[in-house]
């Protein structure tokens, strides 16, 4: 038995198995057995499941369509995004108050301005 | 290799194989499902996978309750191994609007014979004890809900499609569509031209294009939708929860990882689907605001999807006015999984016995022609 994704405890057995099904991506068997579904995002087997489909369907790797990279990179926690999240969101809401005042003071002007026209 | 079927179907999300499957069951020889890249690569594959029988429309209702009967079931009669799960579904309220909306829902599906009811935050707690609860008014809850792997439920049907002699065809593109007396030629892009009486499309967030091949107008938009997953945990809760008002569903799947999505109504019509960081952050707050307990939990993956959106959030279904044995199965609105089993059914009856089971007249595409107001279903996210 040799195990292919780590993350998923998935075996070189389950993804041939997967092969045998119909499934010719690297993405069609992470989505069967979930190989390169944990953690790792298939950093470790995503090759390895290359080189069996190649194998099993006698295709070299190159031709074997590419699975979708997506971020995040590595795990983050909600916690530190919304760290970030955060100060964006404090900055804008900041900008949103300066516009409105100035908004505001120029409102005023205008109001004096026209009343001081009234009275000349 | 064969190229003239008794019936073609476009598309290999959840609704073509699971139509060729009730087609050959049904007893139907020669069936060709074409794909365009491989099985679930669309819509399906990048779903939540979430199964509701509570609805704000009627038609809607109906369909769920019979679709949800024959997936408590699928596993058995398909032979295979779908990750069916019956944890159900807990809907937020956040205003007296919003409950009183909920409340007309209930009555309805209540009369429809689903177990559905109103519950208080203290219920709500006791449900998903991450929740806070002082964000909500009250929840409905549903315990015949649940969720399912999308992925092992296509491949089940495909599976099970195929037992029954149906022919899948992937990686093949349908380029054009011609009709002349009474046979469909389908053109595709490996060179091939297949011939059929009746054809199908089930093409999901590109139903508009092919309807276009026939020039019939399919009124069927597709939305991105992103959606992510954390790192798996021990088991946090049941549930699907959804939340109308924040904009956010999640789930925790089987193997323990949190999956979460959201509604963004700023998002422009197209079939882009890439990530953005923008999700990311947004999803965070709206997450972090209803489940302060979970900031620590990481996320692995972010992803994102199709809706395939009509006017009224309801599926075209059936067949059309302008050309005889081309029927619709698409602009599930992002719930073509969970109506699947039940629509593909009833369609399968449309087509052979001229009558289906329950009536699926309402959702003929003929109710957008001409019209610009809709009876819009409440319930989507």
């Amino acid at each position: 038995m040799k195990i292919v994704c780590r993350c998923q405890d998935i075996t070189e057995e389950e993804v041939i198995a997967a092969i045998r099904q119909g499934a010719t991506t690297i993405d069609e068997i992470k989505r069967l057995v979930r190989a390169g579904m944990g953690p790792c995002q298939g950093r470790t087997c995503r090759r390895l499941v290359a080189q069996i489909i190649s194998r099993e369907l006698k295709k070299p790797v190159g031709e074997i369509y590419p699975p979708t990279f997506r971020p995040p990179n590595r795990p983050v926690p909600f916690k530190l995004i919304m760290a970030e999240y955060g100060e964006q969101l404090e900055a804008e809401k900041k900008a949103a108050e300066k516009a409105a005042e100035k908004a505001a003071k120029k409102a005023v002007t205008k109001k004096s301005a026209a009343k001081g026209g009234k009275k000349a | 290799m064969k190229t003239s079927f008794d019936a073609i179907i476009i598309g290999g999300g959840i609704l073509g194989v699971s139509t060729a499957y009730e087609l050959a069951k049904a007893g139907m020889k020669n069936i060709c499902v074409i794909e365009r890249r491989y099985l679930a690569s669309g819509s399906t594959g990048r779903c939540g996978g979430g199964f509701r029988q509570q609805w704000s429309t009627e038609a809607n209702t109906r369909l769920a309750i019979r679709s949800v009967r024959r997936l408590e079931h699928i596993e058995e009669e398909l032979g295979y191994k779908t990750e069916f799960f019956q944890g159900g579904y807990l809907i937020l309220s956040h205003s007296a609007e919003e409950t009183a909306q909920f409340e007309k829902n209930v009555a309805m599906q209540r009369r429809l014979g689903l177990d559905v009811k109103i519950v208080d935050r203290a219920d709500a707690k006791k449900i998903n004890p991450y929740l806070d609860v002082n964000q909500i008014e009250c929840a409905t809850w549903c315990p015949t809900d649940g969720h399912i792997s999308p992925f092992l439920l296509t491949q089940a049907y495909a599976n099970a499609a195929r037992r029954l002699g149906a022919e899948i065809h992937l990686w093949t593109n349908v380029t054009g569509l011609m009709k002349k007396s009474n046979v469909f030629f389908v053109m595709t892009d490996k060179g091939i031209t297949y011939e059929t009486p009746i054809l199908f499309n089930c093409a999901g967030s590109f139903s508009r294009t092919i309807g276009q091949m026939l020039n019939v107008e399919i009124p069927v938009d597709p939305y991105r939708h992103e959606i992510l997953v954390t790192e798996p945990v021990e088991k946090l809760w049941n549930p699907m929860i959804i939340d109308f008002g924040i904009g956010l569903y999640a789930r925790q799947e089987h193997s323990g990882g949190v999956v979460m999505g959201m509604g963004d109504p700023n998002e422009p019509v197209g079939t882009f689907v890439g990530s953005s960081m923008h999700f990311m952050f947004e999803m965070s707050r709206r997450f972090t605001l209803l489940f302060p307990k979970l900031g620590n939990l990481r996320i692995v993956r972010q992803w994102a999807g199709l809706y395939e959106m009509t006017a009224d959030a309801q599926p075209v279904l059936g067949p059309v006015d302008e050309v005889e044995n081309f029927y619709q199965a698409n602009g599930f609105s992002g719930h073509g999984l969970m109506l699947a089993p039940a629509v593909s059914e009833l369609l399968a009856e449309q087509v052979l016995k001229g009558k289906p089971s329950l009536p699926i007249d309402d959702l003929h595409v003929r109710r957008f022609r001409g019209k610009k107001e809709f009876h819009r279903e409440k319930s989507v996210v």
